[in-house]
Formats: C-alpha cells, structure tokens, sequence
C-alpha cells in the first residue's frame, strides 16, 4: 500500500501509520492455539440481528478459537456492538430485537430452547463500555457479586478474591480498602474491578465492548496488559474504535462495515496481517485511516 | 442495497421468546389448574371467589415452577415461581378497578339519555325518573372548578418545583417539607380553611372560585413534588451543556430543562387533576352545589358532579340513586376524555 500512497500529498503520515501498527501487531505473540484447556472456543455461524424491521447485522461467520483475543474493528454503525451483543445474548434485552443464525459454544446452539439462558451469560462474561460497578456493595462484594447472583459456592471466597483482582492487575492498589465502596475508585480502577467482577465466575469466554473508551492511556494499558494475561486462560472478544489497540492485544481482528445498508464483516484475519497486508480495500482504507 | 436482496430469504427470529409448544403447555397448566381449583372448592372446605382465586394462583404458580424445574434445575425454577406471583399480584390488583369500572358502567348507563347533557335539574327533584332533568349543569360547573384550580396550581406548583431543582436556595428544605406535609392534608381542611378565611369574612356567599381555591390547595404539592421528581431525572449534563453555551440558567431551563421533562410534567398535572376532580367536601362548603346553570364562577353556588352525586346518593329513592350511578358514569368519562386527550397531546411532539 505504500507504493500506491507516494502520489499522495499526506504519504507521510498514511504510510508511516499502517507500518507502525503492523509492527506492533507483529511483535504481540502469536499464541499456538488449542493449547489450553478452556473449553473450545465460540463460533458464530451466519449471525443476522434486527431492531424491529431495521436489519442491523447481516451473515456474521466468525471463528473465536480458544484461547485467542480476536478484535472487532469498525467504523460506528457497522453492528459490531450488536454482533457482540448476540454472543451471550444480550442482543434480546431490547424488545424489538430479532437475529437468525447459531451461536456455538462446546458445540451447542446457544440460542437452542432447550439450553438455559442463564447459564451460558455464565459462560460468556461481558465487560460494558461504561465501568458499572456496583453502588450498593463494596469494592470486595462487586468482585463476588456474581457468586452471589448466580447462587455459587466456593471453598474460599478470600483467595478467589484475590485471584480475580490480581488478574485484573487491581489487587496491589485495593487490597487495603477492600472494603470501601466501588465509587470511590477511579474510572480505570473501576473498569477493572468490573473485569475482576465478571472473572470471579470463571467465564470461558469474555466479550469486551469497548472497554477503554472511556479511559484514560494509563488505564488503558493496564486493561490492555490485563487482556494479555487473561488470554492465556480464556477466550476473548474486544470491540475497539482504537486500531492501534487493536493491534497490541489482538491475534485475529475482524473488519466490520455497513455500506447504508446492514453491517457485514468485510474481513478477518491474524492481525499482523490485517494490519500489513489487507485483502479487501475498504479495510485498506480503514486501517490507513483513508476511510471517508 | 443489493445487500438486502441476497438476505430476503431469510427471516428474523426470536428464539429467546416462548415456542408454540411452551404456550401451548402453559395454556394447559392454566386450564388444569382452573379445574383444579373448581374441584378443590367442590370437595374441601374452601369457598367462595377467594378461596378459588388462592387455590387456582397456587396450582398455578406450582406447576409452573414445577415445569422450569424439570427444564433448567431449580434457580429457574425460583424465578417461574416469582415471574408468577408478581404476575398474581398485578392480576390482583386489576381486580378492584376493572369491578370498580364495570359496576359504574352497567348501573350508569340507563340513566344516559341526550337531555342529560344539555338539562340541568333545576325544575326536577332527584326523585324524578332519568329521562326528565340532566347533570349538564354538573359537568360546567366541575369543568370551571377544576380549571380555574388547574389555572392556579400549574403555575404554581411547577415554579415550585423548579426552585427546588433548579435554584436550589436556602428555603429549599422548608419549602420541600412544608409541601410533603400539604400533600397529606385531608380535603375538608382546605375547605373549612377558605370558609373561615374568606368566604365568612369577606365574600359571604358560595361560589365557585372559592372552591377552586381550596382545590389548588390540595393540588399544589401534587404538582410540586411529582414535578420535582421529574426534574430531579434531567441529567445535569443537559443544564451544564446549556449554560456552557451561554444561556442564561433562565433560557437554559425554558429551553432545556423544561421540554426534557415535558412529559412528566404533564404527568405532575394529570395526577393533580386527578386528586381534585373528585373532591366532594370542600365544595359542599364553598361552591355550595345549586341545581341550575350557573356559569359565573364568582356569584352564587355551582353544581359539581361530585355534589350532583352525593346529593342524588342522599335522597335515597331508586331513580335518585340510579341518577347518581349515572353522574359517577359521566365523571368517569370526563376523566378518562381529559386524560387521554392530555397523553395524546403530550406524546405528539415528542414522537417527532
């Protein structure tokens, strides 16, 4: 793509970005899949949604392999919040929803009648955009809310607790004030004590929806490291509007797009590649920031 | 749009909504446990409608739970049974309105007749049979009552309100309790207050503006404190990015604050017409009732439907009480024209 910018008066900077992020797409880890043991992914098979006759989403197929972050990369509109929405079916919450497609988590429809709803939000965690902590209980009790919520028990609430905040890299700026109440934390903490929050189920895979957009960049690397170590435990799907986040936690980043009409995924590949080598031309476009 | 042309032939679904055969199921359960209430207030000691109401909601509620346990374990199966109690209660509570609404309406309707609307019973005695005389002198007189209150109290009950949310000055807590307090005070207070305070010392005789006041008196703090809850939900965000951009706090709460909240004010003034147009005792001492048109609200006492009820309901006769039914028909009606007219007039802008 660099040979076809050099006409261009702005080739400095259409060129040099899509190279930098392509080499930190580069340098993030490639995990071997299948190498660990949480559960077998989640994939998505011919995925439409609708908001009354509004067709929002059109024939989504997307293959999040266990154990691999997979970014969801588009413009606003393109239906990539909706289409993370019918992963653990929250897409229903609003009344005039509708979708066609599967859902397959170990190898069940999760949209089958015979499966339990709440069961598989166990499952598949979500982090919102918004950090919600809470407002009644306290930093401990948010963590644990989900135990109580979905009636589990655990052996040791104290370790689970920790557990959770260290992989949600909180522990060290919590663990003194445990008890203090979720509000009082900064936007990042709190984002990150939701994240805690929907770890201590153990979910096996968690969707993220643009969980740094509010945050500021030390926030966000925090969250971002998070993600990298969680993905070794779990299966993750992030929608960001911030390609070059994107490309420092992803292994896969799919392209979405509505062109007037529903939103499709143009593209998915490893993100190195997404990034350095696109197929298609409109996520040319969009990853060298020419989208107009 | 040629998208949209290769996705045709497949159609929206909603999975996550019951199946034919799950309706199909519940339709049995409900049946069955109709039949089993029947059967249980046949053969036991339970009677009545309560009997078979409480009898037929647990069989219900039972075998509903007892459904989701089979299906998704016993969590499910807690939230069937709350799913099913919450919806007992509702039905519970439609009971007495939907009887209250379908009494009024089969001994109300025989006494309608399309004199009714344009005689007032100054030539008849509430004795007389329901095709002579009318109530039209009633629905003026409680049209003019409610809305020189209405006149009265909007004003002031949103101003109150807004400097409650909006100014938020020094008095705002005095002011806050005083108006909890007002909001309890029993309708016959307010009348016997605008009795002692002005008609026995200056006016000395009935009218109808006498009794708007001690109306407005018992719908300000309805007003007030359903319009401060409204105005409490404006996100502060809307005053801030008003101010931001240079209004006034004035022009930011006339053209922000107020028309965000437009439909809940309507709400404030609905519930407050709805506190009032019922009152019977303070206009018994103060618009004084009459039998006759009277539609100078300063002079002489004006009938009300409340009063044309409570003096029908009083001569005790058969077509006195039948009148009565009849005003409580027309009272009903009114109501329901006013309010509705109110949500269509509120919601038409907003669906813009």
């Amino acid at each position: 793509m660099s040979t076809e910018n050099n006409g261009d008066k702005n080739n400095m900077e259409t060129t040099t970005t899509p190279s930098s992020l392509s080499s930190v797409a580069s340098a993030s880890k490639r995990k071997a899949i299948n190498s660990h043991p949480m559960g077998t992914g989640l994939e998505a098979r011919g995925v439409h949604a609708w908001f009354g006759k509004h067709h929002a989403l059109a024939d989504v197929s997307l293959d999040f392999a266990a154990g691999t972050v997979t970014a969801l990369i588009g413009p606003s509109g393109c239906g990539k919040s909706t289409f993370i929405r019918t992963l653990n079916r929250m897409h229903e919450f609003i009344p005039t929803a509708a979708m066609a497609g599967q859902v397959i988590l170990d190898g069940k429809d999760i949209y089958d009648p015979s499966i339990d709803v709440t069961k598989i939000r166990l499952k598949i965690g979500m982090v919102f955009q918004k950090p919600n902590p809470f407002p009644s209980m306290t930093i401990g009790e948010n963590v644990l809310s989900g135990l109580k919520l979905a009636q589990l028990k655990t052996e040791n609430k104290d370790d689970l607790l920790e557990e959770c905040l260290v992989k949600a890299g909180l522990w060290n700026e919590v663990k003194d004030r445990l008890n203090a109440h979720g509000g009082s934390l900064s936007g990042g903490q709190q984002q990150r004590l939701c994240i805690a929050r929907s770890l201590a189920v153990r979910p096996q895979v968690l969707l993220m929806d643009e969980p740094c957009s509010a945050l500021d960049p030390g926030s966000t690397l925090r969250i971002e490291e998070t993600i990298e170590e969680l993905s070794s435990t779990m299966t993750i799907v992030i929608v960001t509007h911030n390609m070059q986040q994107a490309a420092r936690v992803s292994d896969y980043t799919a392209f979405f797009l509505s062109d007037g009409g529903p939103g499709q995924m143009i593209e998915v590949a490893p993100t190195n590649e997404i990034f350095a080598r696109p197929r298609d031309k409109r996520t040319e476009n969009y990853v060298t920031g020419r989208f107009g | 749009m040629t998208t949209n042309k290769i996705y045709e032939s497949i159609q929206p679904t909603r999975p996550w909504q019951a199946s034919m055969k799950d309706r199909l199921t519940t339709g049995f359960i409900l049946i069955f446990s109709l039949f089993m209430a029947t059967l249980l207030v046949k053969i036991t000691g339970l009677s009545g409608k309560l009997g078979f109401f409480v009898s037929f909601v647990f069989i219900f509620v039972a075998l509903t739970s007892g459904r989701e346990y089979r299906r998704f374990g016993s969590a499910s199966a807690k939230d069937a049974l709350v799913n099913t109690v919450v919806a007992a209660g509702t039905f519970l509570t439609l009971i007495p309105i939907a009887s209250i609404i379908f009494e009024v309406f089969s001994k109300g309707y025989k006494g309608i007749y399309p004199g009714l609307f344009t005689h007032d019973m100054s030539l008849n005695s509430p004795n007389d049979p329901a095709n002579v005389g009318g109530l039209g002198h009633a629905i003026i007189g409680t049209l003019i009552l409610v809305a020189i209150a209405l006149v009265i109290s909007v004003p002031v009950g949103i101003l109150t309100a807004l400097y409650l949310t909006e100014i938020k000055g020094k008095l705002s807590q005095p002011i806050r309790f005083l108006v909890q307090a007002m909001s309890g005070v029993p309708s016959i207070v307010a009348g016997l207050f605008i009795l002692s305070a002005i008609l026995y010392p200056i006016t000395k005789q009935n009218s109808a503006v006498l009794g708007s006041l001690s109306l407005a008196i018992l719908m300000i703090p309805t007003v007030a404190r359903t319009s401060e809850e409204v105005l409490n939900l404006i996100p502060s965000d809307l005053r801030e990015a008003g101010v931001a951009l240079g209004g006034t706090q004035w022009r930011t709460v006339a053209m922000i604050v107020v028309p965000a909240a437009k439909s809940g004010l309507l709400t404030a003034v609905i519930l407050g017409v709805a506190r009032i147009a019922g009152e019977t005792a303070p206009i018994l001492l103060l618009a004084g009732g009459g039998d006759r048109f009277n539609l100078d609200p300063f002079n002489g006492p004006m009938g009300s439907l409340p009063y044309f009820i409570w003096n029908s309901f009083k001569s005790g006769t058969p077509e006195s009480i039948a009148r009565a039914w009849t005003g409580l028909l027309v009272l009903l009606m009114i109501l329901l024209f006013l309010f509705s007219t109110a949500r269509f007039l509120g919601n038409r802008k907003v669906g813009k």
